[in-house]
């Protein structure tokens, strides 16, 4: 089965929602593809409030701006495929998909419905993919990612352990932290490996006000149990250690929570053949992009945590600049456009000027000059 | 454990029921959950055991990517029990070495 349409975005996310939404807003027909069995991707386990300007919906719970989107996104026209993965993509951007596979009865001829689209514009909205901290023990069941610890209590609503110790004190930690509180279960503590919390102190102070302590310096050394997690041992790394053992300390858990962070998942765009950097700021390796998302392949797009892990209001206005970029290659004439598409552009950067952007807005400044300097060898690009 | 109130998310009510097999025993499980979700609100963690060294291996992504929580369903080896939804009736078989190949 094949099938055409203008603009494919892989990723229901809300960098994906986002470029899809300006896409339709101007005419386009567009169509989101996403694995999983619900749209929104990471939205859905935020069961928080969001920080930020009023642009991006700050006080607003991601569960909930995950639905606003995705609401708009059908009003405009959006299709949205479900349980559709996308193995392949070839030079002229059509793009094989497998259809109904996780959805379907479980048996030896399990059946998949390939099938092909074909766009003449690709969105990557893939979003990340955790990186695990290594110990021994880390492998025994009950070391579980941040990010399948919230899919388990805020949407399967299961608890997953009883006691938990979070490694990582970054703002997923903090976060997964105070949720795991909410949910019902223990935390005994959350350690973080560097001198300085991570996370912004909002959320430090919470689960703080409620007894957790946060260990700075401080890793887990290893993880105990013969066929699952009973104990950590944690201890400390600071410089003013002495790195004895009787600096270990034995705690007892039946859950290790990793929150140690992400790195940007952009296969389909190597598989499209862009050009990568490497940007330790942004997570690791990067799809170069222009200032409006296109990567070093003519109209593919890469936003959102693919392009380099940032936080939920950037990714959106990522997927809207990419949107808009793609609306005004379609409709040049068009003049409120052009004007919306840089107002998007600025707010972007507003929103990497905070303190606790500023290495990623760095790194996205150097992403973009490389771009340029790829695409035009003739002399080095300053954007800024 | 099933987190039935909870303060921000809405209680957890209403949900249909299904019977799954699992090594054996029939449990109740959510429709629409993971197996994943399913096994761990039963306290079953460990989900196989590595065919070389024989090290258990439980959830660890949740997302599909890990392979660490492949199970054996209506007997169909490696299949990843955090992305595939229960059904009525499943057979559901954990810890059994998956094959090289």
């Amino acid at each position: 089965m094949s099938h055409q349409v203008d603009v494919c975005v892989v990723g229901s996310g809300p960098s994906g929602l986002g470029a899809a939404i300006e896409c339709a807003r101007y005419g386009l027909g567009v169509i989101v593809l996403d694995s999983n069995l619900q749209a929104g991707g990471q939205l859905n386990k935020q069961i928080h409030k969001f920080f930020g300007s009023n642009a991006h919906r700050a006080g607003t719970r991601g569960i909930l701006i995950a639905q606003e989107l995705l609401e708009e996104a059908l009003s405009l026209g959006v299709r949205v495929w479900l349980d559709s993965e996308v193995y392949s993509v070839s030079n002229d951007l059509s793009l094989q998909i497998l259809k109904g596979v996780r959805a379907s009865k479980v048996t030896a001829d399990r059946a998949a419905h390939p099938c092909t689209l074909m766009c003449r514009y690709l969105v990557i909205a893939t979003g990340a993919s955790e990186k695990p901290a290594l110990f021994p023990g880390w492998t025994l069941p009950g070391v579980m990612s941040a990010g399948a610890v919230q899919t388990m209590m805020n949407l399967e609503r299961v608890l997953p352990g009883r006691n938990f110790i979070v490694v990582g004190a970054g703002n997923v930690g903090l976060i997964v932290a105070y949720q795991l509180l909410q949910a019902g279960a223990q935390v005994s503590c959350v350690v973080e490996s560097n001198k300085e919390i991570g996370g912004y102190a909002v959320h430090a102070a919470k689960i703080r006000r409620c007894g957790v302590p946060i260990l700075t310096e401080t890793t887990v050394i290893r993880v105990l149990g013969i066929d699952q997690v009973e104990a950590a041992e944690i201890g400390r790394i600071g410089a003013d250690s002495n790195r004895k053992d009787s600096d270990r300390q034995r705690i007892c858990v039946d859950t290790v929570c990793m929150a140690v962070g992400l790195k940007p998942y952009a296969r389909l765009a190597s598989l499209a053949g862009c050009a990568f950097g490497y940007y330790p700021q942004l997570g690791g390796w990067v799809p170069l992009h222009d200032e409006y998302m296109m990567t070093t392949k003519q109209n593919v797009y890469v936003v959102g945590d693919a392009s380099g892990i940032e936080e939920g209001g950037i990714a959106e206005d990522e997927g809207r600049l990419a949107g808009l970029d793609i609306a005004l290659r379609e409709n040049p004439w068009e003049r409120n456009l052009d004007l919306n598409r840089n107002r998007v552009r600025e707010r972007l950067w507003e929103n990497r000027s905070g303190e606790y952007m500023r290495d990623k807005g760095d790194a996205k400044r150097d992403v973009i000059s490389r771009w340029h300097n790829l695409s035009d060898p003739s002399g080095p690009y300053d954007a800024f | 454990m099933r987190v039935i109130s909870h303060p921000v998310l809405e209680d957890m009510q209403g949900a249909k029921w299904v019977e799954i097999t699992v090594d054996g025993r029939k449990i109740v499980a959510r429709q629409g959950e993971s197996i994943a979700a399913a096994l761990m609100a039963e306290g079953i963690r460990t989900m196989r055991y590595t065919p070389v060294r024989s090290e258990p291996r439980g959830v660890f992504c949740g997302i599909g990517q890990c392979s660490d929580c492949m199970v054996t369903v209506n007997g169909v080896p490696n299949v990843r029990a955090c992305i595939t939804p229960v059904e009525e009736g499943m057979v559901v078989e954990t810890g059994t070495v998956q094959h090289r190949g």
